[in-house]
């Protein structure tokens, strides 16, 4: 609803609603059935129109505080508090109290005899009474249509019951009206619908594939809004639940924290830190790919972070799950020991998608998860088709949303067309998408792992090599070669073989370099041979030079000695004379 | 009841013991005590007790008698207990329900 209409509602008097107190019903309509107007619930027989007026009663009575009249004009009293009895309601109690009134209106035709104008004022009479015996706000006419079988004359029938319908109003009772629905286009058999022009509410029940449903429309609500869409609903022990509902708005809280997969290299390709908190997360893939597997380790991480987890098994039995992942060093049994694990294994063909619905609903709401794991989905398709799965699945992740539950899905795919229709059904509804596959090279099958998306984070579009070993789960990177993706002994012998090449390598490399060293060696040999001989020639350089000068020397002195001589001949004569 | 079963269901000295229901001075109810006493006293004079209720002042009664449909005359005996309703107008009828046809 848009603001400005809200607005021009709420400036006029709203429409006045009475809870239903139905789970889910409430929120179809909107708040309930009008208030003090007459609701008409029509439909086949045993599609639980008694039943679900009887609880509208039930519930006035015992969560309002409203105390209600229930005028019956199939079933006798005792039979009617013995149904209910079933669904753990006690009218017995609630007469005493006076809270709920029954009467049960008898009529047959072979003991009537009708001899003239007459009107329905004894029944009036006998619900005014009842009604201002208790002060009922409430009021069921169950099957008021029996009336026409034990009576004649339709012309007075009928002015007489729109007569009801304005008295009802006058009264200012919440009035249900149950009729049954006939052969052709009309909602019932008398046409009903004629009278009660503010809510209609049909119910129906419908068996395909040998498993039944009931569905719930709200046909005509005059003066709101309501969901107009077929909402299965179900009767078990606790009453009628219209359920689960899709909202009608896409307003949900979100939540930008992130949990772990249990998986680090998991988490690591999903942007480092795993998935958002309520989130919805498919895991498909063909079959042993380590679906469960998966499954088992975010439900074990989860348990270990101390959170709670349910665990929806629709293949294997709980005992078999915790068996199976032991050998992957999985202790599942402590947790469940601890209370943060629950199992609920159920075959898919026990019930319909909706009886599971249901069943997961009302266990999430008492065990109030943190996560939770369908495990697999793909089974539920034996009970419903392509299309049925994918209503139930939107409406289990929306109440999932809401509830801020995270929850991941398995599905098995095989290599055939209808199948995968179901894979891609449900893949554009959740966040996180990863898909196992197995990868079948080499004479050998290997998994491979990636993620198809994973809304509001960086993930990695790597494929990983998937490994299952006893020590768990972990992701390797695959090789990527020349020859394509290679995993497993592949892998490993692509490794040896790089292995081995890059110990070639190395030894090529050293080689070379003793070489290289050798070389220098050789060249500074050949460098200190020349020094030397640059050392020698230069001796011998010196060498010529000093003799020069010694020559030089000697033969300058030599020369002063003989000039000496010459001159001195005299004197040292002299001297020598002297001497 | 086996006995009256082998018996005729008008006996002469039988009392009818006739209870109409009606609601207040309605059109239908006015109508419907006339057309009956009438009757009665054409077809079972002296021989029949009338009890004439207002369901408006016992609204009780009408649950215990299961009355839907008014005015209503119940004929509790002779024979087994007949429920005739209408203003009574149509007399055939009445007759054929009190058994006197």
């Amino acid at each position: 609803m848009s603001t400005s209409l809200k607005k021009i509602i709420s400036q006029h008097s709203l429409l006045l609603k009475t809870p239903t107190g139905i789970i889910g019903l409430d929120e179809i309509t909107d708040g309930g059935l009008p208030k003090g107007r007459p609701t008409l619930i029509c439909g086949e027989a045993g599609c639980g129109k008694t039943l679900m007026s009887l609880e509208f009663l039930i519930r006035g009575a015992i969560e309002f505080n409203e105390p209600g009249v229930f005028m019956a004009f199939e079933e006798k009293a005792s039979e009617l508090t013995m149904n209910v009895a079933s669904l753990g309601f006690d009218l017995d109690k609630l007469q005493a109290k006076k809270k709920i009134k029954l009467d049960y209106v008898h009529i047959d035709r072979s003991e009537i005899e009708e001899t003239g104008e007459y009107n329905l004022e004894g029944l009036f009479i006998r619900l005014g009474y009842a009604i201002d015996s208790i002060k009922a706000k409430r009021v069921v006419l169950d099957t008021l249509e029996n009336l026409f079988s034990g009576l004649n004359n339709q012309a007075i029938l009928r002015a007489e019951l729109r007569r009801l319908f304005q008295w009802l109003k006058e009264k200012d009772v919440t009035a249900i009206i149950t009729g049954e629905k006939g052969d052709g286009p009309s909602l019932t058999r008398q046409g009903l619908e004629e009278y009660v022009s503010d809510c209609v509410i049909l119910l129906d029940h419908r068996v395909i594939n040998q498993i039944s449903t009931r569905r719930l429309r709200v046909i005509k609500y005059r003066g709101s809004v309501h969901g107009t869409n077929e909402y299965p609903f179900l009767i078990d022990e606790e009453g009628i639940s219209v359920l689960p509902i899709t909202s009608l708005k896409l307003e949900k809280e979100v939540s930008s924290k992130r949990i772990s997969s249990g998986i680090p290299s998991l988490d690591s390709m999903l942007d480092g830190c795993g998935f958002f908190k309520g989130s919805s997360i498919l895991v498909s893939g063909t079959a042993g790919t380590g679906k469960t597997s998966i499954a088992a380790y975010f439900a074990n991480e989860t348990c270990k972070r101390g959170e709670k987890c349910i665990y929806f098994a629709f293949e294997e039995s709980p005992k078999q799950i915790i068996r199976n992942m032991r050998s992957i060093d999985v202790d599942l049994q402590k947790h469940v020991d601890k209370g943060l694990l629950k199992f609920h294994a159920s075959r898919p063909t026990l019930h319909g998608l909706e009886m599971h619905l249901v069943a997961i609903y009302k266990i999430i709401k008492k065990f109030k998860p943190d996560v939770v794991v369908l495990d697999p989905i793909t089974n539920l398709i034996t009970v419903g088709s392509v299309s049925e799965v994918k209503a139930m699945l939107i409406r289990l992740i929306d109440f999932l949303q809401e509830e801020q539950i995270t929850v991941m899905f398995t599905a098995l795919t095989l290599n055939n067309i209808v199948n995968e229709q179901t894979d891609e059904g449900v893949s554009s509804l959740v966040d996180a998408w990863i898909l196992v596959r197995d990868i079948e090279f080499n004479g050998e099958r290997n998994r491979g792992m990636y993620i198809m998306k994973s809304r509001g984070m960086k993930h990695s579009n790597q494929v990983r090599e998937f490994i299952i070993t006893d020590k768990g789960l972990d992701l390797v990177e695959v090789y990527l070669g020349p020859e394509g993706v290679l995993t497993g002994s592949a892998r490993e012998a692509q490794k040896l073989q790089e292995k081995a090449g890059s110990m070639l390598r190395d030894f090529a490399v050293s080689r070379k370099d003793r070489e290289l060293i050798r070389k220098r060696k050789v060249l500074e040999a050949k460098i200190s041979n020349l020094q030397m001989e640059f050392e020698s020639a230069e001796e011998e350089l010196n060498k010529m030079h000093q003799q020069e000068e010694l020559i030089k020397q000697m033969t300058s002195s030599t020369r002063e000695e003989i000039t000496n001589i010459r001159r001195g001949e005299h004197n040292k004569e002299k001297g020598g004379k002297n001497g | 009841m086996i006995e009256q079963s082998h018996m005729p269901e008008y006996i002469e000295d039988e009392i009818y013991r006739l209870r109409l229901f009606v609601t207040g001075a309605s059109p239908n109810s006015t109508r419907a005590i006339l057309n009956l006493k009438e009757i009665c006293d054409n077809f079972l004079k002296d021989k029949y007790e009338l009890e004439i209720i207002d369901i408006y002042q016992q609204p009780l009664i009408a649950q215990a008698e299961q009355i839907v449909a008014l005015p209503l005359l119940i004929k509790k005996t002779p024979g087994i207990e007949r429920r005739l309703i209408g203003d009574m107008s149509n007399r055939d009828k009445v007759l054929k329900g009190l058994g006197l046809s």
